[in-house]
Order: structure tokens, then C-alpha cells, then sequence
């Protein structure tokens, strides 16, 4: 049987790996942010399972990553508020909340022409 | 036994991380998201980092969490039109090549990782009596990595503002989020009466141990805000207008004690954020109860989002 670290560290792949895809595939900026934050989690999970691989003196993992792991996720929460926040602002002032370039709101009528 | 736990966590979390990933519906993908996310912190305990779990549980998932439903439920209306914007069969078979690539490369990586592993436990081991606490990662956040966690709180405090900088101009100074009513007799009211006892109560506890015992600052912050958010969601407590003096203050008084013992370090221990000998324990203290209300009220309004009324 593997060891829990291999075990969890090649989860963390198959989590940023489908990240990615769903960071390019979802065209619904808040899925992109969610995606956004799997590729994170899977980012996380690997560091986390690299410091259970430095385990010693009683701990069960090195304390340095597991420290930079909190900030980590703090900081995370930080950016995940502002993309959000800019989302909703976006939302407010165009009424819509899509990325694509050629998609204007109602103003522009002849924008509309080129769209799939 | 554990074997056993750790596979089926794996397949519990891949299952519902390619939910979020396939789910039409983006509420539906962030209920997801948060099981997920409460999920993740069981393999944090497994993997032997029980502050993480805590912090996951709490930042990752539950104030996350709570972010991206408010959000999701905001922009319900835009789902149709989004989802005619899918990209089409060639994209998507390139999408799946380039994160199978990424997959490939990462788990190489994990399997060649080196044997025995680098690990920094020795030196935190030999270090760790200087400081006086007895939580390895209190120790490296507050004194051998303090300016790690000097830069986060300020990271903290300039994701608010530059979450309130979003604010249309005639909402500036004013209060964030819009104001909730509910059914005072309701679950929700009921639940914002009875949690925030409990809640607080955990919260300063989890922050108290923190110095010897899994939990610390962050985590036992997050739960206040949580706690504070629950009040205001069932119409019990309004948010503060965001031009008020106090709440300014009470908001930097964090990083500011924090920056003057780092500075006072300079003089008395010849390092920024150098604490004199015999002295680190008292100063780790101060830090953490200066830094402890001020990210609740940070996160908590981070959370609450841009202003959108006027103050009265």
C-alpha cells in the first residue's frame, strides 16, 4: 500500500489538473474562481503532503510549511474576497457577468452581430 | 485501517472536486465546493497538520464558502446567458490535454520527490525553547517567520480596502451589504441567538490554546467573524458605516502594534522583528492579542463586501 503523502500527493495532481480544465472550459467567471481555488486546494494539498514527508522530533510534519500553509490559505481567502467583490461591481454596472470579448450590454445593439 | 480512511477520502474529494468542475448549475457547484472543502480539512488531519484542518474548515470552506454562495445567488440571472458561451469540442479536448499534462508532470513530481525528505523539523526542534510557546507553528508564524505573518495581516487589511474601493462613489463611508430581515421567530434568528454564545466562546478558545495546542489567531478569528456574519445575515446586528473612526482604528491597530514591535526589535535586539532574550514570550502575546480582534473584524467585513447603502 502507498504512504499517505503519495497517496495525497497525487490527489493534489489530479485536483490542479482539473482546476485547469475547468478554469478554461467554465465560462462563468465565478466557476473560474472556483477552479481557480481547486488548482489552490491541489497546490495546498501537495505542500502539505511534501511537509508530512519532513516529519520528526514528535511532529507529524514540519512545522515551516504547515505555517506557510495557513498564511497560505489566508491569503487565498484574501484574493478569492477581491475577485468576487470586482464580479459583483462588474455585475452591478454592466447587468451581466460574462468575460467574452464582443458581448456588450443593450447599449450597443450592433455588438450582438459577431456573437456565437 | 487508515489505508482505508485515506483511499476513500481521495475518492470522496476527486468525486466532488470534478462536481464543482461539471455541475451545469454554479450554485449547485459551490454547495459542492463547500463539502469539498470540509472534506479537505479531514485530509489535513490525516496528514498529521491539525492548524491547517482547523483553518480550512473555517477560512477555506466555511468563510469561502460563504463568499462564493452570496455570490452564486447574486448572479443566478446571468447563468443562462453564460452557458451559451461554452466553448466548443476543440477547446474543450485542449483544455483536457494541457490539465492532463499538468496532472502527469505533478505526479512525476510527487513520485521522484527525494528520499529522505528535506525537512526543517531539526532546526524548529533546537529553536523552539527561545520562544517560550510550545505550538511548533505558532512558533515559526510569530517568531521565526514573523515576517511571513507580518506581510499576510497587511495582505488581510488591503483586500478590505480594496474590496471597499469597489463601492459605487455615493455608497462611500457607507455600510457594506445590504440589510437582511428575517422571521424573528424563524430557524435562522433562532440559530443567530443561540450559535454566537458557543461560537465565541470556541473561537477565543481556539485562539487561547493556540501558543501550545493546534489553533491559534486566524483560526479562532475566522470564527468570530463567522459568528458576527451569522448576527447580521438573520437581521440581529447592522454592519458598521465604513467611514467611522473607530472602526478604522480598531481595523489597523493589528498590523500597527505588530510593525512597532518589529521596529522596536531594531533597537533592543539589533533585527526587525527581533525579540530580546528572555523576552519573546511577552511580546508573542502582545502580537497575537493585538492582531487577534483586529483580523475578526477584517475578515468579517471582507466578507460583508463593498459598501451598498448610505450611512444614515
Amino acid at each position: 500500500m502507498i504512504d499517505a503523502a503519495t497517496l495525497y500527493g497525487l490527489c493534489a495532481a489530479l485536483l490542479v489538473g482539473g482546476g485547469v480544465y475547468a478554469l478554461i472550459v467554465n465560462p462563468q467567471p465565478l466557476r473560474k474562481i472556483v477552479a481557480f481555488n481547486v488548482i489552490g486546494n491541489g497546490v495546498f494539498v501537495l505542500f502539505g503532503a511534501i511537509a508530512h514527508r519532513g516529519a520528526g522530533f514528535g511532529w507529524g510534519g514540519d512545522p515551516v510549511p504547515q505555517a506557510l500553509l495557513i498564511t497560505g490559505l489566508v491569503v487565498a481567502f484574501c484574493a478569492t474576497a477581491l475577485a468576487v467583490a470586482l464580479l459583483l461591481r462588474l455585475f452591478d454596472e454592466a447587468g451581466s457577468a460574462t468575460l467574452a470579448p464582443d458581448a456588450r450590454p443593450p447599449a450597443a445593439p450592433e455588438a450582438g452581430a459577431g456573437e456565437r | 485501517m487508515t489505508d482505508a480512511i485515506n483511499c476513500g477520502l481521495a475518492i470522496l474529494i476527486l468525486a466532488l472536486a470534478a462536481w464543482t468542475i461539471v455541475a451545469r448549475d454554479t450554485f449547485s457547484a459551490v454547495v459542492g465546493f463547500v463539502a469539498y472543502g470540509l472534506l479537505l480539512a479531514l485530509v489535513w488531519v490525516q496528514l498529521h497538520g491539525v492548524d491547517v484542518a482547523l483553518t480550512e474548515a473555517a477560512l477555506g470552506s466555511g468563510l469561502t464558502g460563504a463568499l462564493l454562495l452570496y455570490a452564486a445567488a447574486r448572479l443566478r440571472a446571468t447563468e443562462r446567458e453564460a452557458r451559451a458561451e461554452r466553448p466548443g469540442l476543440p477547446t474543450r479536448v485542449a483544455a483536457a490535454l494541457v490539465a492532463a499534462c499538468v496532472t502527469v508532470a505533478l505526479g512525476i513530481a510527487v513520485l521522484a520527490l527525494p528520499d529522505p525528505a528535506p525537512t526543517l523539523a531539526p532546526q524548529t526542534a533546537a529553536s523552539i525553547a527561545t520562544t517560550g510557546v510550545g505550538n511548533p507553528l505558532t512558533a515559526v508564524l510569530v517568531a521565526f517567520r514573523a515576517m511571513d505573518t507580518l506581510l499576510e495581516a497587511i495582505v488581510v487589511l488591503f483586500a478590505l480596502i480594496g474590496v471597499w474601493s469597489l463601492a459605487p462613489d455615493r455608497f462611500w463611508g457607507g455600510r457594506p451589504g445590504t440589510l437582511h430581515h428575517s422571521d424573528p421567530d424563524g430557524v435562522l434568528a433562532y440559530f443567530a441567538r443561540v450559535l454566537p454564545p458557543i461560537g465565541v466562546v470556541v473561537g477565543v478558545y481556539i485562539f487561547w490554546v493556540g501558543a501550545d495546542f493546534p489553533g491559534g489567531k486566524f483560526q479562532g478569528a475566522t470564527l468570530l467573524a463567522a459568528m458576527w456574519l451569522l448576527a447580521v445575515i438573520a437581521g440581529l446586528a447592522d454592519t458598521p458605516p465604513i467611514g467611522r473612526t473607530w472602526l478604522r482604528a480598531a481595523l489597523v491597530a493589528g498590523p500597527v502594534v505588530f510593525l512597532a514591535v518589529g521596529a522596536a526589535g531594531v533597537a533592543f535586539a539589533g533585527a526587525f522583528l527581533g525579540y530580546p532574550d528572555g523576552y519573546a514570550k511577552p511580546l508573542i502575546k502582545v502580537i497575537e492579542w493585538a492582531l487577534f480582534p483586529s483580523l475578526a473584524l477584517t475578515l468579517a467585513l471582507i466578507v460583508a463586501g463593498a459598501p451598498q447603502r448610505s450611512a444614515p
